[in-house]
């Protein structure tokens, strides 16, 4: 993560032409795509979402999260839960996770930003396992760790069925699509560069006159917010809700995802969750024992890709990349 | 069973919880201390304890004692030689970046997990006890003829758990003299304090990071070699023994032995005291909350200097 | 709905060669056992692929091992005899790391990237819902081998069914009047807290409650633990019955924690074998259950009385008399839930020669022929005993075993009727459209 940021106007149109020629690309693939890839591609987008909701906290903001899977449960609850139970439409149960979510990641904002470091990871995952717990308190209306179904007959708006496998491709690029724009613009903001300051350093910022302690809550709170989007995408687009996602292994995903991708990189989430879903996806076909090329994988990727994917691209070849 | 002696049987538990924690979070906090690196693959070098004593005694025949001594002997050998290569071939490498050591060990995690599920296997296994009886333990009660002692239904402990216990004390009281006493301890030291400098005094500070990550591992391997009479061997066995220890640490303020002592103490005591008041599930998550209390009003752990 | 984009044909020449190759095949196994019936008319000799969800590695892995084993012996079996409508079965196994997540895609991959015709296998309830609803959306048959109530309750689909192992909802209230008349009328159940846990907690009490006895606590115990003795205290002086029916790793200590409580005062005691699916019984600590009972869904130590038909299965899956494998008698299988796979196979083969399956476009007229089926009778395809499938709630009935744990071993001391385990419909699939 190094600090040099230079921005001409021109970069930013480059990396706005950068972004929309991935969109593009990914709303293409779906014709070519074999069905197998093209359903799977719509998981690892919304998957890439999540990642992209922790990356905006841990590669703009500095702030290392191990409670990310509470967030992604909230929205994935808050509109399973809603669903299931008020028996809303998917669009209103859309809304009710990402307010849930927002709620949530606002409380645990205001309390977790009162520590840093490894202070702010524990707290993070203390919240995000007492979550989880409660989760199977409540085991009556959520089904704790087994879950329920939300039925294909729930999953339909206005006439378009999302269980479609053709709209569920192209209802996941579009969430994605919103959320990559959103992220290109926050970073490209004046908030976003502050951010990165602070990430850089907060002392400084703080001497600067930023208001240090709001950036970083609103960051949580938009980080969060975006996470349990993912997770309300992932219930509504797969008809799952269960505990299994809010479960400290769901917290690790998005930052392998980030670490591997590229931290501080709009497109590095994307291609980690690409890159670690092929990772096991093709060696288990070699190998029961895929856990193992996944491990030694990560290990080599540590010695001789440190910046992550993104980051050796934006080292070597494009250095404007946001 | 009456609200007294309930209250002491939970605190009994948690103290054997609390003495495990202890020296498991030693291990961690060494490593965090000297090395400045969050080990994620703890719980694994945990593991592999468990898994080796298990192997070693299911090979020794005769009296469950022996197997269970040799154990404790190599269990921790093992597992400080297998750590100390990692260090070797990874994170010198990776020069103990703190974010890079993160992704490194959960491929760790990774690796020694499949590894041993192919070895292994996935059943539980049980080590029997050197020596195991249950002892019913007495209570007071002031009744109609004053205070008179009685033995209160399901209120006992074994002989193994104590033993865990007074186990745990020694190690430790021995780790603090070996940092405090001894010239070794006094280089890991003077590498905790300033790694620059330790090397400008030609202290040959990868070999001192070697032995450190070995150390702290072979320490979790001894909890565990401690553990796996009561517990038994499971290659999924070290994710939460992790998390709490990691917690711990935290808490006790980074690097602080003391701090982590006492914090694991805490951790382990309120686990088991919070579990009289409520439900078991209800217990936990106020327990956890607890920890994240402590934190939020405390960012710098109990016995941490706040860090600017 | 995928049918838009159906996975591209083969090339010919490697259909052919397929072909070719798994026809000699069939032509060297008909030449070794000559005199089977199914060859003569056999249509074609493309195998019959069916996608096995396995827990291999995961929480479930002890399972799966198990499962898979039993999978193997009895393709072997029903492939030896002839196959499925004279065509051989070819297993494609998938890992799902015992994740809901894992699960549907594992089922994706079986859909559209592996063509299988059907889908098979999975033990974990929480992969079974989150896998189900891709299977129902793919349109492909997924049959359960889960114990769970998840089936019958009405929360899946049509195309979900669970032919081959009863559910714990019928396990549960079958035990009740056991327990009543035998061990007595007061009991504590201590149970994990989650979905499993519950469904026990629920049903238990309201069939106990049923026959005259009371549940004096209801003690859950969080999953993540590991210690227990600090819950100990929560049981009721005056309990008869602990029922317990913990499981994952962590069961042993439960077990010889809970005999260091109760020492030489302890009530009777009711269990799950679930917690002791590939437990040894002669582990350090279970010497605390001599005299005590276990629910088994498959006695594991084989009874005076044994059939020849368990007698075959054992045999054929490679399990000895104290259900250990025959090569390790320290490697103890999962012999109360794995039969599962065993009948589950045998109902597809029977379910597809029914219906004449021919290609994955008659998987619908696979899953109706299924729903037709009622009485199975106790056979070389079903060992565990005979059973009734109820087609509108996709479930299977059976006989429980009820065992004591004597000198080590588990004793057979009551076999539950099916009447016992029956209890109203909930939910009637055959109404739903395909």
């Amino acid at each position: 993560m190094s600090g040099s940021i230079t921005t001409p106007t021109n970069n930013k149109a480059k990396a706005l032409g950068l972004h929309l020629l991935i969109i593009g690309v990914l709303a293409a693939s779906f014709l070519i795509l074999p069905d197998y890839h093209s359903g799977i591609i719509a998981r690892v987008l919304i998957l890439a979402i999540y990642a992209m909701g922790y990356n905006l906290l841990f590669g703009y903001t500095g702030l290392l999260s191990l409670g990310h899977a509470l967030f992604f449960a909230s929205g994935m609850y808050g509109l399973g839960l809603a669903m299931q139970y008020l028996h809303v439409s998917p669009l209103i149960g859309l809304i009710a996770g990402l307010g849930f979510a927002a709620f949530v990641s606002a409380v645990v904002g205001f309390l977790a930003l009162r520590t840093a470091g490894v202070a702010f990871m524990i707290v993070t995952l203390m919240f995000a396992q007492a979550g989880y717990l409660t989760i199977l308190l409540l085991g009556e209306y959520t089904r704790g760790d087994e879950g329920f179904v939300i039925k294909q007959s729930q999953r339909i708006v206005a006439g378009f069925d999302l269980t479609n496998a053709t709209n569920r491709y192209y209802v996941s690029v579009l969430l994605f699509a919103i959320s990559l724009l959103l992220i290109g613009w926050i970073v490209q903001s004046g908030f976003g560069k502050t951010l990165v300051a602070i990430r850089e350093n907060e002392e400084r910022a703080r001497m600067l006159g930023y208001n240090v302690q709001l950036h970083k809550w609103l960051a949580v709170v938009i980080s969060g917010t975006m996470s349990g989007s993912a997770g309300a995408a992932y219930a509504l687009l797969f008809g799952y809700v269960g505990g299994t996602f809010a479960t400290v292994q769901y917290s690790i995903f998005p930052l392998l995802y980030v670490l591997l991708g590229g931290a501080g990189t709009t497109i590095g989430p994307l291609i980690g969750a690409l890159f670690m879903f092929y990772l096991i996806d093709i060696s288990s076909q070699f190998t029961s024992a895929y856990l193992l090329v996944a491990g030694v994988a990560l290990i080599l990727l540590t010695l001789f890709a440190p910046q992550g994917l993104a980051g050796i691209v934006r080292k070597r070849v494009i250095r404007w990349l946001p | 069973m009456e609200f007294g002696p309930h209250l002491f049987l939970a605190t009994l538990e948690g103290a054997i919880g609390a003495a495990v924690l202890a020296l498991m979070a030693v291990g961690l906090s060494i490593v965090f201390g000297i090395m400045r690196v969050v080990n994620v693959a703890h719980g694994e070098f945990y593991m592999l304890g468990a898994v080796i004593a298990w192997w070693i005694t299911s090979l020794i025949g005769g009296h469950p004692a022996y197997g269970f001594l040799a154990a404790l002997i190599v269990a921790p050998l093992i597992v400080g030689l297998i750590a100390a290569l990692a260090d070797h071939l990874v994170l010198r490498r990776i020069n103990y970046d703190p974010e890079r050591t993160i992704v490194a060990t959960i491929g760790l995690l990774y690796v020694l997990q499949q590894l041993t599920l192919m070895t292994f296997g996935a059943d539980a296994r049980p080590v029997e006890a050197p020596f195991n009886k249950r002892l019913a333990l007495p209570w007071f009660e002031n009744g109609a003829d004053g205070l008179a002692m009685y033995w209160p239904w399901g209120l006992s402990t074994t002989t193994y758990k104590l033993a865990v216990i007074v186990a745990a004390i020694v190690v430790l009281v021995a780790l603090w003299l070996l940092m405090t006493k001894t010239r070794a301890g006094l280089i890991m030291r003077a590498t905790q304090l300033n790694r620059d400098m330790a090397l400008a005094h030609g202290i040959p500070v990868e070999k001192v990071y070697a032995l450190v990550f070995g150390l702290g591992a072979a320490i979790a391997a001894l909890a565990a070699v401690l553990v796996v009479p009561i517990q038994q061997a499971h290659y999924l066995m070290g994710g939460d023994p992790l998390l709490l220890s990691f917690i711990v640490v935290i808490i006790g303020g980074l690097g602080s032995i003391p701090g982590t002592i006492v914090a694991a103490i805490l951790i382990g005591m309120s686990d088991g005291i919070i579990s009289v008041f409520f439900s078991p599930t209800l217990a936990k998550i106020l327990a956890t909350l607890l920890v994240a209390f402590v934190l939020i009003f405390r960012p710098q752990g109990l016995f941490g200097k706040r860090i600017s | 709905m995928t049918n838009t984009k159906d996975a591209p044909l083969q090339p010919n020449r490697r259909r052919a060669l397929k072909t070719l190759a798994a026809g000699a095949g069939t032509i060297a196994a008909a030449g070794m056992l000559p005199g089977l019936p199914g060859y003569s008319q056999a249509h074609s000799a493309e195998p019959i692929r069916i996608g096995f969800q396995v827990h291999r590695t995961g929480i479930g892995a002890a399972y799966g091992r198990w499962y898979d084993r039993t999978t193997e012996a009895c393709v072997a079996k029903i492939n030896a005899e002839g196959g499925i409508n004279g065509r051989p079965i070819e297993i494609v196994a998938e890992d799902d790391g015992t994740d809901p997540k894992r699960g549907a895609e594992v089922v994706e991959k079986f859909a559209s990237q592996h063509n299988c015709d059907v889908s098979f296998g999975t033990l974990f309830s929480h992969v079974v819902y989150g896998s189900a609803p891709r299977a129902g959306e793919l349109k492909m048959p997924y049959f359960v081998v889960s114990e769970g109530h998840h089936v019958a309750s009405g929360k899946l689909n049509r195309y979900t069914l669970q032919p081959g192992i009863t559910d714990v909802k019928s396990q549960v209230q079958a035990m009740a009047p056991f327990i009543a008349d035998n061990l007595g009328k007061k009991v504590t159940m201590i149970f994990p807290d989650f979905a499993f846990g519950h469904d026990h907690r629920d049903y238990f009490s309201a069939a106990f409650e049923a026959q005259g006895g009371t549940i004096l606590e209801k003690i859950a115990i969080p999953p993540t633990e590991t210690s227990f003795t600090k819950y100990f205290p929560k049981i009721p002086r005056d309990t008869e019955v602990i029922y317990h029916v913990m499981v994952g790793p962590a069961v042993l200590t439960f077990v010889k924690e809970m005999g260091e409580f109760f020492g030489p005062s302890s009530p009777e005691i009711f269990g799950f074998i679930d917690s002791l699916e590939a437990v040894d019984m002669a582990s350090p600590g279970l010497e605390f259950l001599e005299g005590s009972y276990l629910w088994e869904g498959h006695p594991r130590y084989a009874q005076e009385n044994q059939s020849e038909f368990d007698k075959a299965y054992r045999e054929a899956v490679g399990v000895d008399e104290n259900g250990a494998s025959i090569s390790d008698s320290k490697d103890v299988s999962t012999y109360a839930h794995m039969f599962g796979c065993w009948e589950t196979l045998h109902i597809i083969k029977a379910g597809m020669e029914s219906a004449d399956y021919k290609t994955t476009a008659d998987r619908a007229k696979l899953i109706e022929a299924v729903e037709a089926m009622t009485d199975m009778p106790h056979s070389h395809a079903h060992p565990q005993g005979a059973k009734v499938f109820n087609g509108k709630t996709h479930q299977t009935f059976g006989h429980q075993y009820i065992s004591k744990v004597s000198g080590g071993k588990l004793v057979l001391a009551h076999t539950t009727s099916i009447e016992d385990t029956l209890y109203e419909d909930e939910v009637d699939y055959t109404q739903q459209s395909f």
